[in-house]
């Protein structure tokens, strides 16, 4: 993973920093930094949106296809998704030198969001066992400054807010085979509901005390992270211990009941920043890379 | 051409543009931070993303480092979303590696390496949207993440396709365009000594024509230089406005 190398006399600035709860830019422990978040980015894809929380950039593409259901689950569709650690973040990902983190990222993301209880896959079917919905899901790092894990839930889920499927007619001919038909009006189209689509808050422990949305200088004092998913209501769907350290139960324990906190808090802004610009509709003025 | 007219009687194509009009270029430097260089631009639909890093020392085997200039070291990739059909891998296929070396050839004609012994520059490019003209939307691209470096160029590389459909002479040619199987000329130029960087064609062509076609790409790659020019007084201007200098 991308990681920077700091000193001594550093990593005693930031500890003491946490400690008496005001960081290096001046944020508390709970704060998170500036968040950027657009939707609608590239017109080749379903749904996309663009996240940069402080020098962390990430863009979510959305692709919908049309394939067939897992034998386990016939009537429902199901997501894909691939995390591209491009050279352009760092030139340790030149080859292949991303994949590694890339495969984790991944790994991850399919446990937080591919499931039933934070989509309704049901809804992604198109006839049991035969023909169903698959969501690629594309992540692409463009600069990564810590904190890689928040970024990339909150882009995934403003992406699938934005995601517009095509309605299918499904049609019988005389030999009893199925036909799809797409929908060619581009305003005929399904959405998704993301209500349930939870967002991850990554808690760094530092010293005594632990951060949320740390930098990468406060992730290189840090002994361990705790990754936590949580919904809107505040339910927590996912936990996972990264990082080469150790934590103790008890610190465990205090930093879901802060994740749990934070997180909560994070969905009510993101859902009405992402209902206000999709009714500016064409109206908006896109941004993107030009801003 | 089969199916598709790609030039009407009246003179115009598919997406309404003349038979030598290029499509809009928007470009902005300095977009990330980290990086030494970067930069981002629009060409139609076609949306490129460069970053620069370096110069700095020869990373890996010490066998690359050239005793004499900076080696330049290219990686050109694309989203798996950029494509209408979903790519598989971002880089690695065999078109990307293509790429890559064309990146590679075009800049170590433009940069002044011998101004870096002993030293490497890595150049990436991303194709974020893809719509026909991918490698010269991210030749243009990496020629102002350079610049954005501070990196000295002998002159801006520009680059820009050409086709040729009923004995005309077509520019900045799109997705659609491109696809049809006809003659498609990528060139990259160092506009102000009229030197080629870079000149592949596929497709066969009647030598008669070669000269017209040339000519109609030298002059887009003209028009692209000018625009770049004008992106990098803007951004030294507002740079030097922040720094109040």
């Amino acid at each position: 993973m991308a990681t920077v190398q700091i000193s001594e006399a550093e990593k005693v600035y930031i500890l003491h920093g946490v400690r008496d709860d005001l960081r290096v830019d001046g944020r508390g422990c709970e704060d998170y930094r500036h968040m950027e978040v657009e939707t609608d980015m590239v017109s080749n894809t379903d749904g996309s949106a663009k996240v940069s929380l402080g020098h962390t950039d990430v863009l979510v593409g959305v692709k919908a296809e049309i394939g067939k259901p897992r034998p386990v689950a016939r009537d429902e569709g199901y997501l894909e998704f691939f995390v591209d650690c491009s050279a352009n973040a760092t030139p340790e990902f030149e080859g292949r030198g991303g994949d590694e983190l890339g495969v984790e990222l991944s790994n991850t993301l399919y446990k937080v969001f591919g499931n039933r209880s934070s989509l309704d896959l049901k809804s992604l079917c198109i006839s049991p066992g035969e023909h169903c919905w698959v969501l690629y899901v594309d992540v692409l790092l463009l600069q990564c400054d810590g904190n890689l894990f928040d970024a990339i839930s909150v882009a995934i889920k403003a992406a699938l807010f934005n995601t517009k499927i095509p309605k299918v007619h499904l049609s019988e001919d005389e030999q009893g085979g199925k036909e799809i038909e797409l929908s060619d009006d581009p305003y005929d189209c399904m959405r998704l509901n993301v209500e349930n689509v939870p967002c991850v808050v990554t808690l760094c422990k530092v010293g005594h005390r632990h951060v949320v949305d740390a930098t990468m200088q406060e992730k290189a004092c840090s002994v361990a992270s705790l990754i936590i998913s949580v919904t809107h209501k505040g339910t927590i769907t996912c936990v996972r211990k990264v990082g080469g350290g150790s934590l103790d139960p008890e610190s465990i324990f205090e930093m879901t009941e802060t994740g749990k906190r934070v997180g909560k808090a994070l969905h009510a802004p993101l859902m009405e920043l992402l209902h206000k610009e999709e009714s500016l509709g064409k109206k908006r003025d896109k941004v993107g890379f030009l801003g | 051409m089969a199916g598709l007219e790609l030039l009407s009687d009246q003179g115009y194509r598919l997406d309404g543009r003349k038979a030598t009009e290029l499509r809009k270029v928007q470009a902005r430097m300095g977009v990330f931070a980290q990086a030494d260089g970067s930069a981002y631009i629009e060409q139609g639909n076609t949306k490129a993303l460069a970053v620069v890093y370096g110069p700095h020392e020869v990373r890996g085997s010490r066998s690359r480092t050239l005793n004499d200039r900076a080696v330049i070291n290219c990686q050109y990739s694309m989203a798996t979303f950029s494509t209408s059909e979903r790519k598989r891998r971002p880089h690695g296929d065999r078109k990307s590696t293509e790429m890559s070396l064309h990146l590679k050839q075009t800049f170590e004609a433009a940069v002044l390496t011998n101004l870096y012994p002993r030293s490497q520059i890595d150049i990436y490019v991303k194709i974020l949207q893809s719509d026909g003209g991918n490698y010269s939307a991210g030749v243009n691209a990496a020629t102002l993440a350079v610049i954005d470096a501070g990196i000295p160029l002998r002159d801006y590389v520009c680059a820009c396709t050409a086709g040729f459909v009923d004995e005309t002479p077509l520019t900045d040619l799109c997705h659609a365009e491109e696809s049809g199987g006809g003659t498609s000329l990528a060139m990259a130029l160092l506009p102000r000594g009229g030197h080629i960087a870079l000149l592949q064609m596929d497709a066969r062509l009647h030598q008669d024509h070669l000269e017209t076609l040339m000519e109609a790409a030298m002059t887009a790659c003209k028009s692209i230089s000018k625009v770049l020019d004008q992106v990098v007084r803007q951004h030294l201007q507002e740079v030097s406005a922040l720094t109040g200098e």
